[in-house]
């Protein structure tokens, strides 16, 4: 086993081998730009695109004439947003999102609020997904959008995006779901599921960095957009710059692969996931789940580890790579935003540990990790002033504290 | 982030934890921070009554591996200083020994502060133990 160990699958993924193979050829032999039409190297650029972008729409449901390509999903996420508050902006002015969205979906909300738009960012529940009839609610004759993500980054929960989806179309709502986390872990189709626009990336599902794409529904109801770059009009006018060829070919394997291989990749991730959760469970007293474990991806934990802080327990097992919700591990010295909306206190979001499994974990890394936190965990509460006054029967939420 | 081999040291060894029995005459206690703001340091010293040396010291913390080496650093800085001297550690010499990153530094003021509460606590008690002793006299 080699060390570390890579289990921050929701930050990036480690492209497959097969993905680079994929895309090999169209760095220096297939070079051409797609967008020349009067030659064979055009030709065989744009063929491999039309490949890439059928490759991804099967995964989706979708046709090939949905997909747009981006650089990322920042990118989708903002061209989706903006591109309709500024399409449908003589139909309304109001968008509605979660609180537990991504940075890119909140902060393209809050510029949009800058410029005279009403957003409503819905509270989640306790098991962080959103209230159904609080969404119902909060449409009015002004809304135009609804962007709820499919699955979330930190906890991993899965939103009830069906349910989401024909609220929406009930209410004549376009319906915008940032789909990173989801896509190629879960069945995800943006018919069932009613989703007028998707965003996609190709790094979170074994792909290369750097590209992604955006689903926008062609029919019932027809979406349109207005385009944040100005160029050559490429993508149906919708995101104009050269198509990165090399990462569409790549995107489009690595959903190819994720779409043959999901059934059987699905039931070993949850077996390693579900595997360590029960291990550290068994080890440790006073471990909480942050998040609902039903609606959950299958390869996604979020534990805290009670008593304990987060960075440190990061340094006790320096040689895994796993992210926390705890303010010393985040540039902004604040804890996550994610499970502060869960209701968690801060001292739990200060002990959290976000783990994500991907295709290339084995059964003795998980074991490894287990085996290595108990031992981390048990002695950073021998260290904790906490667990002691836990241990003598103390209430933490009476104790006044002296903080100046 | 990068920790220096000091912050390391004193994570992977910690020196000096435990507790002494804060009731006890001799003993003083600091406790500081709170679980929300992800610290909360724990340090007593128990003082010789002849000499007024601090003869031992220990801590608990909850917080970061910089937050675990202030405080460890702290309890070996305070053994063999009289109470007096101790009040003289301040946060920038643990900044310096430990080689601490600007964003680190509030954990430094923590084990300062744990210092000054622990003497603090002692203090407190030594004068009730002499009105004490001077009303029964």
């Amino acid at each position: 086993m080699k060390t570390p160990i890579y289990l921050d699958n929701h930050a990036t993924t480690q492209m497959d081998p097969r993905v680079l193979d994929a895309m090999l050829p169209y760095f220096t032999q297939y070079f051409g730009n797609a967008a020349s039409r009067n030659h064979e190297f055009g030709w065989v650029a744009e063929q491999a695109v039309d490949k890439a972008r059928k490759q991804i729409a099967d995964l989706i449901g979708a046709s090939a004439r949905e997909i747009i390509f981006t650089s990322g999903a920042t990118e989708s996420d903002n061209l989706a947003i903006k591109g309709v508050a500024e399409m449908y902006a003589e139909k309304g002015n109001h968008i509605i999102t979660a609180a537990t969205e991504h940075k890119a979906v909140l902060d393209t909300c809050k510029k949009l609020e800058k410029n005279g738009y009403r957003v409503t960012y819905l509270p989640v529940k306790g098991d962080g997904l959103i209230d159904l009839d609080m969404l119902r609610e909060s449409i009015t004759d002004k809304t135009i959008l609804v962007t709820i993500m499919y699955a979330n980054n930190e906890i991993g929960v899965i939103q009830p995006v069906a349910e989401i989806g024909k609220i929406c179309r009930e209410k004549g709502v376009l319906f915008h779901t940032d789909g990173v986390q989801a896509i190629g872990k879960v069945p995800v189709d943006v018919n069932k599921d009613n989703v007028d626009l998707m965003s996609i990336t190709a790094h979170k599902l074994y792909g290369p960095k750097g590209v992604g794409a955006l689903y926008v529904r062609r029919k019932a109801p027809r979406v349109q957009l207005t385009a944040q770059m100005d160029g050559g009009g490429h993508e149906r006018g919708m995101r104009s710059g050269t198509l990165n060829v090399p990462g569409i070919v790549g995107l489009g394997e690595a959903c190819a692969i994720c779409q043959r291989e999901m059934p059987e990749e699905t039931k070993r991730l949850r077996y390693l996931r579900d595997k360590l959760r029960s291990k550290l469970e068994a080890g440790l007293d006073e471990i909480y789940l942050n998040g609902s474990w039903e609606h959950r991806l299958p390869h996604s934990l979020n534990l805290s580890f009670a008593y304990v802080e987060g960075e440190s327990l990061l340094m006790g097992i320096n040689d895994v790579a796993v992210s926390s919700g705890s303010a010393c591990t985040s540039a902004t010295l604040e804890p996550s935003y994610v499970l502060k909306a869960l209701g968690l206190g801060d001292d739990i979001a200060h002990s959290s540990i976000r783990f994500g499994i991907g295709r290339f974990n084995t059964e003795e890394e998980i074991d490894y990790v287990a085996d290595k936190l108990i031992d981390v965990v048990r002695k950073l509460r021998e260290l904790s002033p906490l667990y002691e006054m836990a241990q003598e029967g103390i209430d933490l939420s009476t104790v006044s504290w002296v903080n100046d | 982030m990068a920790y220096s081999d000091k912050v390391l040291d004193h994570y992977n060894n910690p020196r000096n934890v435990g507790s002494f029995d804060k009731n006890a005459e001799n003993v003083g206690t600091g406790m500081v921070g709170a679980p929300e703001c992800g610290d909360v340091m724990k340090l007593q010293i128990k003082v010789d009554d002849a000499s007024g040396i601090i003869e031992d010291a220990k801590f608990k913390t909850f917080g970061c591996g910089s937050a675990i080496a202030s405080s460890s650093l702290a309890t070996e800085w305070l053994k063999g200083k009289t109470v007096d001297e101790a009040l003289e550690i301040k946060n920038t010499d643990i900044v310096n020994e430990l080689s601490l990153p600007p964003v680190k530094i509030h954990c430094s003021v923590l084990a300062e502060d744990a210092i000054k509460a622990a003497i603090n606590d002692y203090r407190k008690k030594q004068t009730k133990r002499v009105s004490v002793e001077q009303t029964v006299a």
